[in-house]
């Protein structure tokens, strides 16, 4: 690969230098990094592998990750959408300062959010108190784990949605509505459809982002192997017993799982964005394309 | 940015004639669930830091923070932020201008690259570099036998803190430079401007807003990062903990009104880079509708 077919000319300078150091950085504190957890691994024998990966307790650990991150990602994603919903659609007082709050999961540290969470969940807390005496009991059970990985996923659902819903032409409800539709009818045929591609990117973000959660989660859940310990925190077990490749085995197991669905949403992505243009382009007033979620 | 509906469906809505928005009933229903939602998981939680913190009093309030270790735990957070956010903010800038300024093969993929470190674990993107300087890491006996720590030692803490706020500058400021293109730095170029001058006389006026916006991102991750810096410190108090794992320490020692307190600096944190990001966000996106007007109509471009 030569230098000529491997970029167009240009008139600017500085190609090569920002070129390098931008290549430079990315494989001291990315690549090679990463590339040493697999290395790490292949230490291992196959059957070291599988026992390091599925032993009773690391497949309990998945399991609740999974479902944990899924329903957290499933309650997001309709209690996002209905915020976003609401903060393009309705008018009510303090609107601005709601739309700024919906970030604060990205702003606050995890471990605060996961001493405060527990506080607010546990039995002598403000809402684990309304619920003790109906026996329901959320801190440290894994209805724990499910709060916290729902209160990290939050702004991914209302972020990616809120800029479709805002493009979103009301011309077409209108005519929907003229031709005689139902209110009800209408979001179901015209607006859920144009926000689905939206909607499935901001599920698929804040479940990957539950699945590696972990200051947020060990504060609350109580960490009881078996039955409300996580994954990332079975690998920080592991390393704490000096057992450096099986902590490494699970990490892998962990890092393919989320670049599988890192592939998915830059998928929904790019689908997205060319729906978004073949829009723009029968519709040139149109306002901007969206810039896409903001993790 | 947000702004809501247009104006004309407002009125009608409000006259309730308005065929495509919903009764006034069920509206102020769907208000009131996403307001009960936001206050059930956000609200809350974050009062109660602040009820925590003061439980006890101001005086343990103000005990907590000024004990030696709280103290030591503050000034290794920002040391390790006035570290890691600059070099953050070289790199982006070099990426930035490299992808967005330049076309050349494999740059969807070197984006996605950058972008690599959001979707690992935090506790994994500490394993890693346990993995590579830890007593049977790679580098590990060459360190040891030159007296070099750097796993469960402060430099490690600023490592992890690298790999997690990598992205956060270049990814705000590829698609912003993207959209304003580089005439008007071809144009520098044209009238004998050096690379430096075009990007400290152009690029940069015109990006600040976005930079800024990437900074105040990567510094609150910086300062509030838990798992990765929790997995390569040491845990040694006042010297290898950082304030959210020093919240961690006192919360195990049942010292909630400590802990709490300590938690509620970082909570402030988050406050004011929620405050500054909305300021942020405004100037970005005048930013971009600057460079997009620029681009429909070249002539009016001076």
């Amino acid at each position: 690969m030569t230098t000529l077919t491997f970029r167009k000319p240009s008139a600017l300078p500085g190609f090569g230098i920002t070129f390098g150091i931008t290549l430079a950085c990315l494989s001291l504190v990315v690549l090679i990094p990463l590339a040493s957890a697999f290395v790490k691994t292949a230490t291992l024998s196959w059957d070291q592998f599988v026992a390091a990966t599925t032993s009773a307790r690391v497949l309990a650990s998945y399991r609740l990750t999974f479902f944990a991150a899924l329903v957290g990602a499933l309650v997001n994603a309709v209690f996002g959408f209905l915020v976003a919903w609401v903060l393009v659609r309705y008018t009510f007082p303090f609107k601005r300062i709601v739309d700024a709050a919906v970030d604060l999961p990205f702003a606050l540290p995890t471990a605060v959010a996961g001493i405060a969470l527990a506080a607010v969940y546990a039995s002598n807390g403000w809402i684990g108190g309304l619920l003790a005496p109906f026996g329901i009991r959320i801190a440290y059970t894994p209805l724990g784990v499910f709060v916290a990985l729902t209160f990290i996923g939050l702004p991914f659902v209302v972020r990616t949605v809120q800029p479709v819903l805002e493009d979103f032409e009301r011309e077409q409800e209108e005519a929907a509505a003229c031709l005689g539709a139902s209110r009800w009818r209408v979001f179901a045929r015209v607006v859920l459809p144009a926000v689905t591609p939206a909607l499935l990117t901001g599920f698929a973000l804040a479940f990957a982002r539950a699945l590696g959660e972990y200051g947020s989660v060990i504060f609350i859940a109580g960490n009881v192997p078996m039955k409300s310990e996580i994954t990332s925190l079975v690998i920080v077990t592991k390393l704490e017993q000096y057992d450096y490749a099986g902590a490494t085995a699970v990490a892998v197991v962990m890092l393919v799982a989320s670049f599988a669905i890192l592939l998915l949403v830059n998928t929904l992505q790019w689908r997205l964005q060319r729906r978004t243009r073949r829009n723009l382009r029968t519709v040139p007033a149109a306002v901007a394309a969206p810039d896409g979620a903001r993790p | 940015m947000y702004s809501g509906a247009p104006v004309a469906g407002r009125t009608r809505a409000a006259r309730g004639t308005d065929p495509v928005t919903e009764p006034r009933v069920i509206r102020a229903l769907l208000i009131a669930t996403a307001l009960l939602f936001l206050g059930l998981f956000l609200a809350l939680p974050l009062v109660a830091v602040f009820a925590q913190a003061l439980s006890k009093g101001v005086g343990v309030y103000v005990a907590a923070l000024s004990d030696p270790d709280a103290q030591a735990a503050i000034r290794l957070t920002l040391t390790v932020a006035v570290i890691a956010v600059p070099l953050n903010l070289v790199f982006g800038v070099c990426a930035s201008w490299a992808i967005a300024k330049f076309e050349f093969r494999g740059k969807a993929l070197l984006t996605t690259l950058i972008d690599l470190p959001f979707s690992v674990s935090p506790v994994i993107s500490g394993l890693l570099y346990v993995l590579l300087f830890g007593a049977q890491g790679w580098f590990g006996p060459w360190l040891d036998a030159h007296g070099i720590q750097i796993v469960f030692a402060v430099p490690g803490i600023v490592l992890a803190t690298v790999f997690v706020t990598f992205p956060f500058v270049a990814r705000e400021l590829i698609p912003l430079m993207q959209a304003q293109g580089s005439d008007e730095e071809e144009a520098a170029r044209v009238l004998g401007a050096s690379g430096w001058q075009i990007f400290r006389r152009v690029t940069l006026p015109n990006v600040k807003w976005g930079l800024l916006y990437g900074v105040i991102l990567c510094n609150a991750r910086a300062m509030g990062e838990f798992g990765a810096v929790s997995v390569v410190s040491g845990h040694i108090r006042g010297r290898t903990d950082t304030m959210p794992l020093h919240v961690e320490a006192l919360y195990n020692d049942y010292n909630m009104a400590a802990a709490f307190a300590v938690a509620s600096l970082l909570a402030m944190l988050a406050l004011v880079t929620l405050a500054l990001k909305l300021i942020a966000e405004r100037r970005v996106a005048a930013e971009l509708a600057a460079a997009r007007d620029a681009r429909a109509l070249p002539a009016t471009q001076s």
